[in-house]
């Protein structure tokens, strides 16, 4: 089994800046739970690049196209961005969960794979009157991270949790795609 | 991000390099705003060869430098956008209210 571990730095300490990431790729046994990634970081503006690193090389080995993957990065990013802005209103060091999964979906007869990102914050909730993306007929700057996370995802929920925001997004991968990682098993 | 300044005739170009996000994007709005505001070229271009990410905070940003631009009466011109810079562009419908070039000499013609 190939089973390759990845640890950057560990602490889960909330009032330190630094961050912890832990990731398992194609280990069957993590298969079979079909988690493919965990990580927990601060909300620290400057951790994004890290993340959106993480997240590309993941869509791009769980097998979605160039723009998919920029696709679900974006969405990834603008939904970390919105948590740092509007749920822990900027402070730096509040923790944020990222788990990512495979999960199967059957679809009009036919099983679909699809990668399952969910975020968790402990920040103030969400104003449902903010969840409504503006107008894009309106120039004007702002307001558009929200049109950026419904365009580029098919599953887009969001709940509060035992004092928890959850967001979770999930992006199908072609029929194709799909088929081909069935044939594998 | 690194941002630094080309002022020749009757333009300043702005070279631009690295991501732009939510932890960058108001340094970005800062120096678009004072240099627009102290302008002697009537024509600002960016050069966003170096930049492979733009967030939508990034995308404020480049907004409100058009804003301010239009406001002094320079054009205000952006060339060199990688694919997913051209995505949200795309995606927020704002492709259409800029000036957008391939490459340098397009945008200086």
């Amino acid at each position: 089994v190939c089973h390759l571990a990845l640890k950057f730095l560990a602490s889960s300490n909330r009032a330190s800046p630094v961050y912890r990431v832990t990731a398992w790729i194609a280990g069957v046994s993590v298969e079979k739970r079909g988690l493919l990634f965990d990580l927990a970081l601060v909300s620290d503006p400057h951790l994004l690049s890290v993340v959106r690193a993480a997240i590309e090389k993941l869509t791009e080995v769980a097998g979605f196209s160039p723009p998919e993957c920029r696709a679900i990065t974006r969405a990834v990013d603008e939904a970390l961005a919105n948590v740092i802005r509007h749920a822990y209103g900027s402070k730096l060091d509040e923790r944020i969960e990222i788990s990512c999964k495979k999960i199967t979906r059957e679809i009009e007869g036919s099983k679909r794979e699809a990668l399952e990102i969910e975020l968790l914050d402990w920040g103030a909730a969400m104003d449902p009157e903010k969840l409504n993306p503006r107008s894009l007929d309106e120039v004007r700057p702002g307001g558009l991270g929200l049109h950026f996370i419904r365009d580029s995802m098919d599953i887009v929920e969001r709940r509060r949790v035992e004092g928890a925001n959850q967001l979770r997004l999930a992006k199908f991968l072609s029929e194709k795609e799909s088929i081909k990682d069935h044939q594998g098993e | 991000l690194q941002i630094s300044a080309r002022r020749m005739d009757k333009v300043t170009i702005f070279d631009i390099t690295g991501h732009i996000d939510l932890a960058n994007s108001p340094e970005l709005r800062k120096v678009l705003l004072k240099e627009l505001r102290e302008s002697k070229t009537p024509r600002v271009i960016l050069n966003l060869t170096g930049v492979r990410y733009i967030d939508s905070s990034g995308v404020a940003s480049l907004v409100e430098g058009l804003k301010a631009a239009r406001d002094q009466g320079l054009r205000f011109i952006l060339y060199g956008l990688s694919p997913s810079a051209r995505e949200v562009l795309q995606l927020s419908r704002l492709i259409k209210i800029f000036e957008v070039f391939e490459n340098e000499q397009e945008a200086l013609a």
